[in-house]
């Protein structure tokens, strides 16, 4: 896994936050197993209100399955010590997903690796589908949107530099652009929490970078929790300054990205060689 | 140079061969359709040589067609008319059924136990024929278009359920996943997430139904539903074959201008 040293700058500082503040999630003796295999080995974590979190590992090391729980879109194992919550709200407890977990998932935006718009649908109705939790279903069956919605939705898509494409269909767009679309859409949602599964694994480098650059403005400017699955290390050390590395489904780091040393990457990727993150020693050694 | 390279790469490089076993189940269900229909030849009554035996028959019966007799036409072209108001009226009540029931018949939307019921419930709709429903409905409403119109959405019904749930079921679920994210309702996931995903294909196989229905509705009128298979009943059942020839090319020219229309609607959709 080659990485330019171009591509890394200086991370945000580490929060110091208070430890009495409510985490953003907060999650407690995770295990989940599919069939025969065990993806996640009793999980514990929290992320901290604003910040910005990247979760790296191998493929199949856990990430995607661990975010997918936050969300309450997959249970977890039946244990009774399993518990999920975000800002205090149990999401999931014992293996069972919580009934309003609609309520939950409003507060909490979902990027995906293969942005998961409607490709027929505009970007504008596709942003907009970010507020169907909060309006009144009648109005959400008809497609009745207020001209106020709308207008939030045109900023939510200005922020991330797509409201001259509102009228176009998603599916007429880029990746990196109906990436950055998915991000207008959690805007839209006030989202205060993103949860983002791999968004930029299929994007051409400049993409990734935009939609990192706009996750991290997310962070620092609005102090949305940020919670990203990244399999390019360049961009983890560079845009979060907290690390959380899974392998075989267990944490195995959680720290500042600058205590990550290219040994330990070596070990969390399994990589034969050292030689794969070397382009990014200096830059670990410089911290 | 060239040429030795390509002997070299042909040495190396095998041509894989078809496995024994696909070419035995190959050979087992061309010796399964022949047997079928060599079995089905005598209760057919397959008989291709009466074609010729007969064919003086045939052309003296033919030349009668050969003039139509258009000077009715203003009643075929109102009869006409009643024939695409019955087909209307049919294939949109049974697109405003075949949306739930598509819904409910789908495998990724409905638990089992209520999609099976539905499910049966359209296969009989869809097996049994328009004209036993037309005159089924005949006794319930009497003579006219009004049987026509529930004979053909009900048979309607049971097709395009079952078309509309394979549409469905075949949509990429990740956008729906998406929706659900957001904290969205399953209706909504289904009105966002699932209709604009399938809408191009109900498009396209409710104007193909609408298509058949009025052929269908054409024919339904010959045992009363009313519309232009009345006339055509009346004027087959009094050996007037120059006003059957006639009653047939409205039709034709109806049903070629609607496949042209409808196929330009499709386009727009797709």
């Amino acid at each position: 896994m080659p990485v330019s040293v171009e591509e890394i700058q200086t991370p945000p500082s580490y929060p110091n936050k208070s430890i009495d503040q409510l985490p953003a999630a907060e999650i407690i003796s995770l295990w989940k197993t599919f069939g025969d295999l065990q993806a996640l080995k009793e999980i514990n974590v929290s992320f901290q209100s604003g910040e910005m979190v990247g979760l790296i590992g191998t493929s199949g090391s856990g990430k995607s399955t661990l975010l997918r729980h936050i969300s309450g879109l997959i249970a977890s194992d039946a244990r009774p010590e399993c518990q999920i919550k975000v800002w205090g709200q149990v999401v999931q407890s014992g293996g069972q997903i919580c009934s309003d977990v609609r309520k939950i998932r409003a507060e909490i935006g979902f990027i995906f690796q293969q942005f998961n718009l409607v490709e027929r649908m505009s970007l504008l109705k596709n942003v907009l589908v970010g507020r169907l939790a909060k309006i009144p279903g009648y109005r959400s069956l008809f497609h009745l949107f207020t001209q106020s919605e709308k207008m939030e939705a045109m900023q939510a898509l200005d922020r991330v530099g797509l409201a001259s494409h509102a009228t176009q269909r998603a599916s007429t767009l880029s990746g990196g652009q109906r990436q950055r679309a998915a991000i207008a859409r959690t805007l839209q949602q006030q989202a205060k929490i993103i949860l983002a599964d791999e968004p930029i694994a299929s994007l051409d480098p400049e993409s990734a970078r935009l939609v990192m650059k706009t996750l991290g403005e997310l962070s620092q400017q609005d102090g949305i929790t940020i919670v990203v699955s990244l399999h390019q290390i360049s961009f983890a050390i560079r845009f979060c300054p907290r690390i959380v590395a899974l392998k075989s489904g267990e944490i195995v780091f959680d720290g500042p990205s600058e205590d990550l040393s290219v040994e330990q990457l070596s070990w969390i990727y399994d990589s034969g060689s050292e030689d794969d993150f070397e382009a990014i020693r200096p830059k670990l050694e410089k911290w | 140079m060239l040429a030795s390279a390509e002997n070299n790469l042909s040495a190396r490089l095998e041509v894989p061969k078809t496995p024994l076993g696909v070419i035995l189940s190959r050979l087992v269900a061309t010796v399964l359709l022949v047997a079928i229909l060599l079995f089905s030849i005598e209760g057919a009554e397959i008989r291709f040589g009466d074609l010729w035996e007969n064919r003086g028959n045939m052309l003296e019966y033919g030349s009668g067609f050969l003039k139509p007799d258009f000077l009715d036409w203003p009643d075929y072209l109102q009869e006409m008319i009643i024939t695409l108001q019955i087909a209307v009226w049919g294939t949109f009540l049974a697109i405003m059924g075949a949306i739930p029931f598509g819904l409910i018949c789908s495998a990724n939307i409905s638990p089992s136990w209520v999609r099976q019921p539905v499910r049966r419930l359209m296969d009989l709709l869809r097996s049994v024929n328009e004209m036993v429903f037309a005159m089924l409905f005949i006794a319930a409403v009497g003579l006219g278009p009004f049987a026509g119109v529930l004979a053909l959405s009900l048979h309607t019904l049971g097709t395009l359920s079952k078309l509309f749930s394979e549409a469905v079921e075949a949509i990429d679920p990740q956008p729906v996943e998406g929706i659900r994210a957001t904290g969205a309702m399953p209706i909504e996931e289904i009105t966002y997430g699932i209709i604009p995903q399938v809408i191009p294909l109900w498009i396209s196989y409710s104007l193909y139904r609408f298509e058949a229905n009025v052929r269908s509705a054409s024919v339904i009128g010959m045992v009363g539903a009313g519309g232009i298979g009345m006339l055509l009943w009346d004027a087959i059942r009094s050996f007037d074959y120059a006003k059957t020839t006639a009653i047939i090319l409205v039709i034709v020219v109806v049903v070629s201008v609607l496949d042209f229309a409808s196929s330009r609607v499709r386009r727009l959709y797709i």
